[in-house]
Formats: structure tokens, sequence, C-alpha cells
């Protein structure tokens, strides 16, 4: 059945939206959360030398952020190609 | 050989390089000159846009800003690199699919309206000269602390490298230097942080020296608050500042950086949508290596100047101490007479003042490591100052030949425009030279709040212009207005009105003038939103463009008009 292309443009747009969301709420919550929020509560456990709130605030919150951008480049050329809307 | 020998042959060696890669990469179009041709790898441009955002003050005293503020500083290190998820998640990706060259071609374009364009080209202005008399001040500061010349030298020696690249070679020319930058600032900062990991802890690699240990079971950031704690100091890893402050300068500070304009057009000049994604993610681990780096030789340096110096007899200091307290960068006063140096909070009654600057350009020094790798840091600390420098200047000079010459005179031609593209980056760098010359004394205050301005002017009209159809000029422009009129008020009100009143009892929500931009980008969202409501909607050709920035396919294409 032929998709009618307005209609693929949506659904594409959608996905990436959800896919935007669950990478933003990932970024919110390992540095306003854990570095911000919630440090007194982490800074109880310990990583190897580290308090885990203080971890996060000064290392873990930027690994993660770089992990955040190749995950999101990574579904999105899946998503691209899906929706045969990628570069040649 | 000398420390000064050194110096002068590892700073000539590099800065041949630059010279050399400039003249190799001439810009011969305007397309060349704006966005180095859009055919950078993404690699490439990745390390240049490392190169461009670490500037000076991330090289030589981010550490130590850290190692004073302890939990405090993590507002920078989040902040700083948080922004290039925003970065590449919201804005760089749709920006490289719509094409052009700078931000206010964006704004004008999307909102149709040469008002909407120029007030984004005074913002870009204000934002860069800002950011960037700031760094020439740098220059000025690096040249002469290492080339022991007059900090006017410095300054002028700094203009005529950076006059070479930026005005020979545009964006192509600054875009290879920086990725040559890059790899020397890199190698640089990694090498004095390895060699005091392996020393202090054992480990050589510093973000795992980091949480290691400096004595049996007991580990460097526990050893800190205790030593800290002792003298009457609040402990490392705990917070000074309130959970709400922290919360909005580190939000002010992301979006601030994903908000810069020499920072998003760096994502103009790679080929495909694609590699503009992929960009950010290899720009950001360049980045990372820093930024992570940079909190660890915060510890070990805060560490290392109490561990050998306080409670030490006078007399018996190390020499490090003894060599840099010529610079005044270090200074012990043995206020109470009794030969001991005590580290206190007191001013009264400190006999030890540290400045911060000291955590890296003293490092090599204290790992005892040989002469060349003190000139090493030198050559490193002027990359970082003259890349960031350059990308600024070229952003100014795009903003006058492409948004204001082109938009109101566009029957002019190519050669002419490459021209005035020129011109504008000579007269910029000889303007931004006469700041750093003479710094008007808002500078040093000022550079932090480039950020605010940049998350409360930008951020929001590009993301809604990408996000939304319904947005039209009528909002744009307000919002834009409105962010920027009101983070300038708080900022200059409680930094030069009122600064006695500049503390917490007195601020807005508890918010400093630091984190004010968060606020001031909410303004701008909720103008923006609500005066679209009220007015007619975009027309149909800018629906239809929002529609097809949203798409990959034809991207190529895409910058040829």
């Amino acid at each position: 059945m032929p998709i009618d292309p307005k209609q693929k443009t949506k659904v594409y747009w959608k996905k990436n939206l959800q896919t935007l969301v669950v990478l933003l709420l990932i970024w919110f919550l390992v540095s306003f959360g854990c570095g911000i929020l919630w440090v007194e509560e982490l800074n109880s456990i310990q990583l190897g030398g580290f308090k885990l709130g203080f971890w996060f605030a000064q290392q873990g919150s930027i690994y993660v952020f770089v992990l955040l951008i190749f995950a999101y480049v990574y579904w999105m050329n899946r998503l691209d190609r899906k929706f045969d809307v990628d570069e040649e | 050989m000398e420390i000064l020998t050194w110096t002068y042959i590892l700073v000539g060696l590099t800065f041949a390089l630059y010279i050399g890669i400039a003249i190799w990469s001439r810009a011969g179009s305007t397309k060349e000159f704006y966005v180095a041709g859009g055919g950078v790898s993404p690699l490439a441009n990745g390390m240049a846009t490392a190169a461009d955002w670490m500037s000076a003050a991330s090289f030589i005293s981010m550490a130590g800003l850290i190692a004073f503020a302890g939990y405090d500083g993590s507002v920078y290190l989040m902040g700083w690199t948080g922004g290039y998820v925003l970065l590449a998640l919201l804005l760089a990706p749709y920006l490289r699919k719509f094409g052009k060259f700078t931000v206010p071609d964006f704004v004008g374009d999307r909102y149709y309206s040469n008002t909407a364009r120029v007030v984004a080209v005074i913002c870009a202005l204000f934002i860069s000269f800002v950011y960037v008399a700031g760094q020439m001040r740098g220059v000025g500061i690096v040249f002469s602390r290492y080339l022991e010349v007059p900090i006017e030298w410095g300054v002028v020696i700094g203009m005529i490298i950076v006059f070479f690249y930026a005005v020979l070679g545009g964006m192509k020319g600054i875009t290879y230097t920086q990725v040559a930058q890059y790899c020397v600032l890199i190698f640089a900062y990694m090498v004095p942080a390895i060699f005091i990991s392996m020393q202090l802890t054992g480990n050589p690699i510093p973000q795992l020296g980091f949480g290691g240990e400096v004595e049996a079971g007991v580990s460097l950031l526990d050893k800190l608050d205790g030593v800290l704690d002792d003298s009457g100091f609040a402990a490392y890893t705990d917070g000074r500042k309130s959970m709400t402050d922290m919360f909005m300068i580190t939000l002010a500070l992301m979006v601030g950086t994903a908000g810069l304009p020499h920072v998003i057009v760096r994502f103009f000049t790679v080929p495909r949508v694609k590699d503009a994604r992929l960009s950010a993610g290899y720009a950001l681990v360049f980045i990372a290596i820093l930024y992570t780096t940079a909190p660890a030789v915060a510890a070990f340096g805060i560490y290392n100047a109490i561990n050998s110096t306080s409670e030490k007899p006078v007399s018996e200091l190390p020499t490090w101490v003894q060599t840099w307290q010529k610079t005044n960068l270090i200074q012990v006063d043995d206020k109470n007479g009794d030969g001991i140096v005590q580290y206190l909070p007191d001013p009264s009654q400190n006999e030890l003042q540290i400045d911060k600057d000291i955590m890296v350009l003293a490092s090599p020094e204290i790992a005892e490591l040989p002469n060349w790798v003190v000139g090493l840091v030198a050559a490193g600390a002027m990359a970082a100052a003259l890349s960031t420098a350059a990308g600024l200047l070229l952003v100014i000079s795009t903003s006058v030949s492409r948004d204001l010459f082109k938009t109101f005179r566009p029957e002019i031609t190519e050669k002419k425009e490459l021209m005035i593209a020129r011109i504008a980056a000579a007269g910029a760098v000889i303007l931004a030279g006469y700041f750093g010359v003479n710094p008007p004394g808002f500078v040093a205050q000022v550079v932090a709040f480039a950020f605010g301005l940049a998350a409360a002017s930008f951020f929001p009209v590009i993301l809604l212009g990408i996000f939304s159809s319904r947005i039209n000029k009528e909002g744009a422009i307000s919002g834009m207005l409105v962010g920027l009129v009101f983070t300038l008020g708080y900022i200059t009100y409680f930094k030069f009105i009122s600064p006695e009143l500049n503390t917490a009892e007195y601020w807005w929500f508890g918010v400093s003038p630091e984190g004010i931009g968060s606020i001031g980008m909410i303004l701008n969202f909720i103008v923006c939103v609500v005066v679209s409501r009220f007015t007619p909607a975009p027309p149909a050709s800018i629906q239809e463009m929002i529609e097809e920035i949203r798409i990959p396919r034809g991207a190529g294409k895409a910058i040829d008009h």
C-alpha cells in the first residue's frame, strides 16, 4: 500500500521527537538530577574513592553526555534510512 | 636548556605551523570564507569546534577555579559540556539543513523579517565582542608570562598571528589551524596531568587517579576534605552555593553554549546533516578529554599546594613555591611570626595566598618534569587563546559583511563581499586588540555573562523556529528583545549599579547574575509563544521551509543558493 508522503513525514517527525524526549530526559537526570538535585542522597554512596553525587557532577554526567550524542547519531541514522529521508 | 629557550622554540614552531596552514588554506570564495566551503569532515570539524570552544580561560584558569570552588565548580563542568547535547539534538542538524552561513541568516529567513535579522546581528555582535575582548587580554597575559614581554606586546603579537589566518583564510584557514591547535593544547594539558596523577596516586589516568588513594586506605578526596576541614574550610566535595543557584547557573551555561554564534556556525561547515550530528559527538569527545581531566588537575593541585606548604616551616618550602612566589601567583606571609605557614579561611590570619592560575601553570614544576614541558604548556595556552579569538573574529566579520552589508546591498559581487568580509575581519582584530591593551574594567566580569545573553536571546527563537511552525516574526522579535533586555538589566544592576547588593538576600528567587540567563530564556519562550498566538501565523512559504529543514535529504544542495 503506497503511503502518503505528507503522512510519512509526520510519522518521521513524531519518531524523531520521541527519540529526543528519551535522550533529553536522561540528559536532565544525570546532570540536574544526580549532579545537583539528589547530590546529597547520592553522596552517601561510595564509588571507589568518589562520593557518587560528586562523581556525577564532575565526571559521570560528562561521560553520559558523550554517549547520548552517539546514541542519537545511531538512532537517527537508522530512522532516516527507514523513512527513506537519508542523504545520498 | 633553559625554560625560556624551550618556550621560544616550541611557541615559534607552533606559530610557524599555524601560518603555514593559513597560507595553504586561503579562502577563494565567500563560501570558503564563511563556512570553509561546507566540505570539512566531521572529525576535523569536531576537533576545530573543541579548539574554538576551549579558551585560554578553560586551559589556564578553569582547573584553579574548580580547585577553590570544590563541588560548586561542577557548574562549569556540566554547563560547558551539557550544552553540546542540546546543540547536537535540537539545533545543529536542522541549521545545517537550512544551509546558509550565519545565525542571523536563519533568524532573518525563518522569521521573514529584516528587523529580526538586525536584532539577531546586534545580539551576535554584542556577545562576540564581549567574549573576544576577554580572549585578547588572555592572549596578552599568556604571551607576557611566558615570553617575558610586556602585555601590550603580547597582544600585538597575538593580533598579527590571528590577523594572518583569520583575514587570509576565513573559516577555511581557521578550521584547519584549529585542528592543529587542538592537538597542541590537549597534548600540553595531558602530559603534566598524567605525571602528577602518577606521582600522587600511582594511576597514570587522571580521571581515575582523581578517585585514587594518596595513602593506604585513604582516598585523595577524603584526605582533601579532611585537610580543608581541619583548617576550617568547607569540605571539597560539599557545595556552598544554594541548590537553586547551582541549577540556574548550570542551565544558563548549557543553554548559552548551545546559543553561542561562534559555536553554532561551526556546524555549517560539514557536508551533510548526518555529519553535523556526528561532528557534535566528536566535538564533545575532544572537549570531554580536557573537561574530565580539569577537575582531577584541580584536586591534585590544591592538595599539592596545601600539603607542601600548610603547617610547614617557611624556610623549608619546596622550590616550585619559591619560583612562583616571584610572580606573586603564590604568596607566603608569616603574619604571626612563628616560622610556620598557616592556611586559614580568615583573611587577617591566612598566611598563604594561591592564585587559581597556578594549578596549571606550575604543574610541570610540581611534577618535577623537564623544562621542555613548561614550554609545551606555554604553546598549549597560546593555542587555546588564539583558536577561540579567531573563531569569534570570524563571526564578527561575517555579521558585518553578510548579515548587514549583503542584506541591504544585495547587488554587490561575490568578490566585493569577500573583500568586505576581510576588511571587517581586519577591523575586528584591531578593535579586539585595542580592548586587549586597554581592557575596559568590565571585561573580566562580563565574559561569563556572554552565556547568559546567548541563552536569553538566541536559543529560544532558534529552537521554536525549528520545532514550532506557529511562531511568527512578532513573537520572535519581542522574545529576543525581552530576554536580552531583562538579562542585561539584571546583570548591569547587580554588577555595576549596586554591586553592594549582589548577595543572595537581594537576588530574585535566589538566582545570581551568573544564572539569570535561565530566567531570561524562560521569559523569552513565554513572550515568543504568547505574542505569536495573538498575531497572524507565518506565511505558507515559511511553513514549507520548516517542513523542509526537518528532513535531512537534500542538504548538499541546500547550501548552493
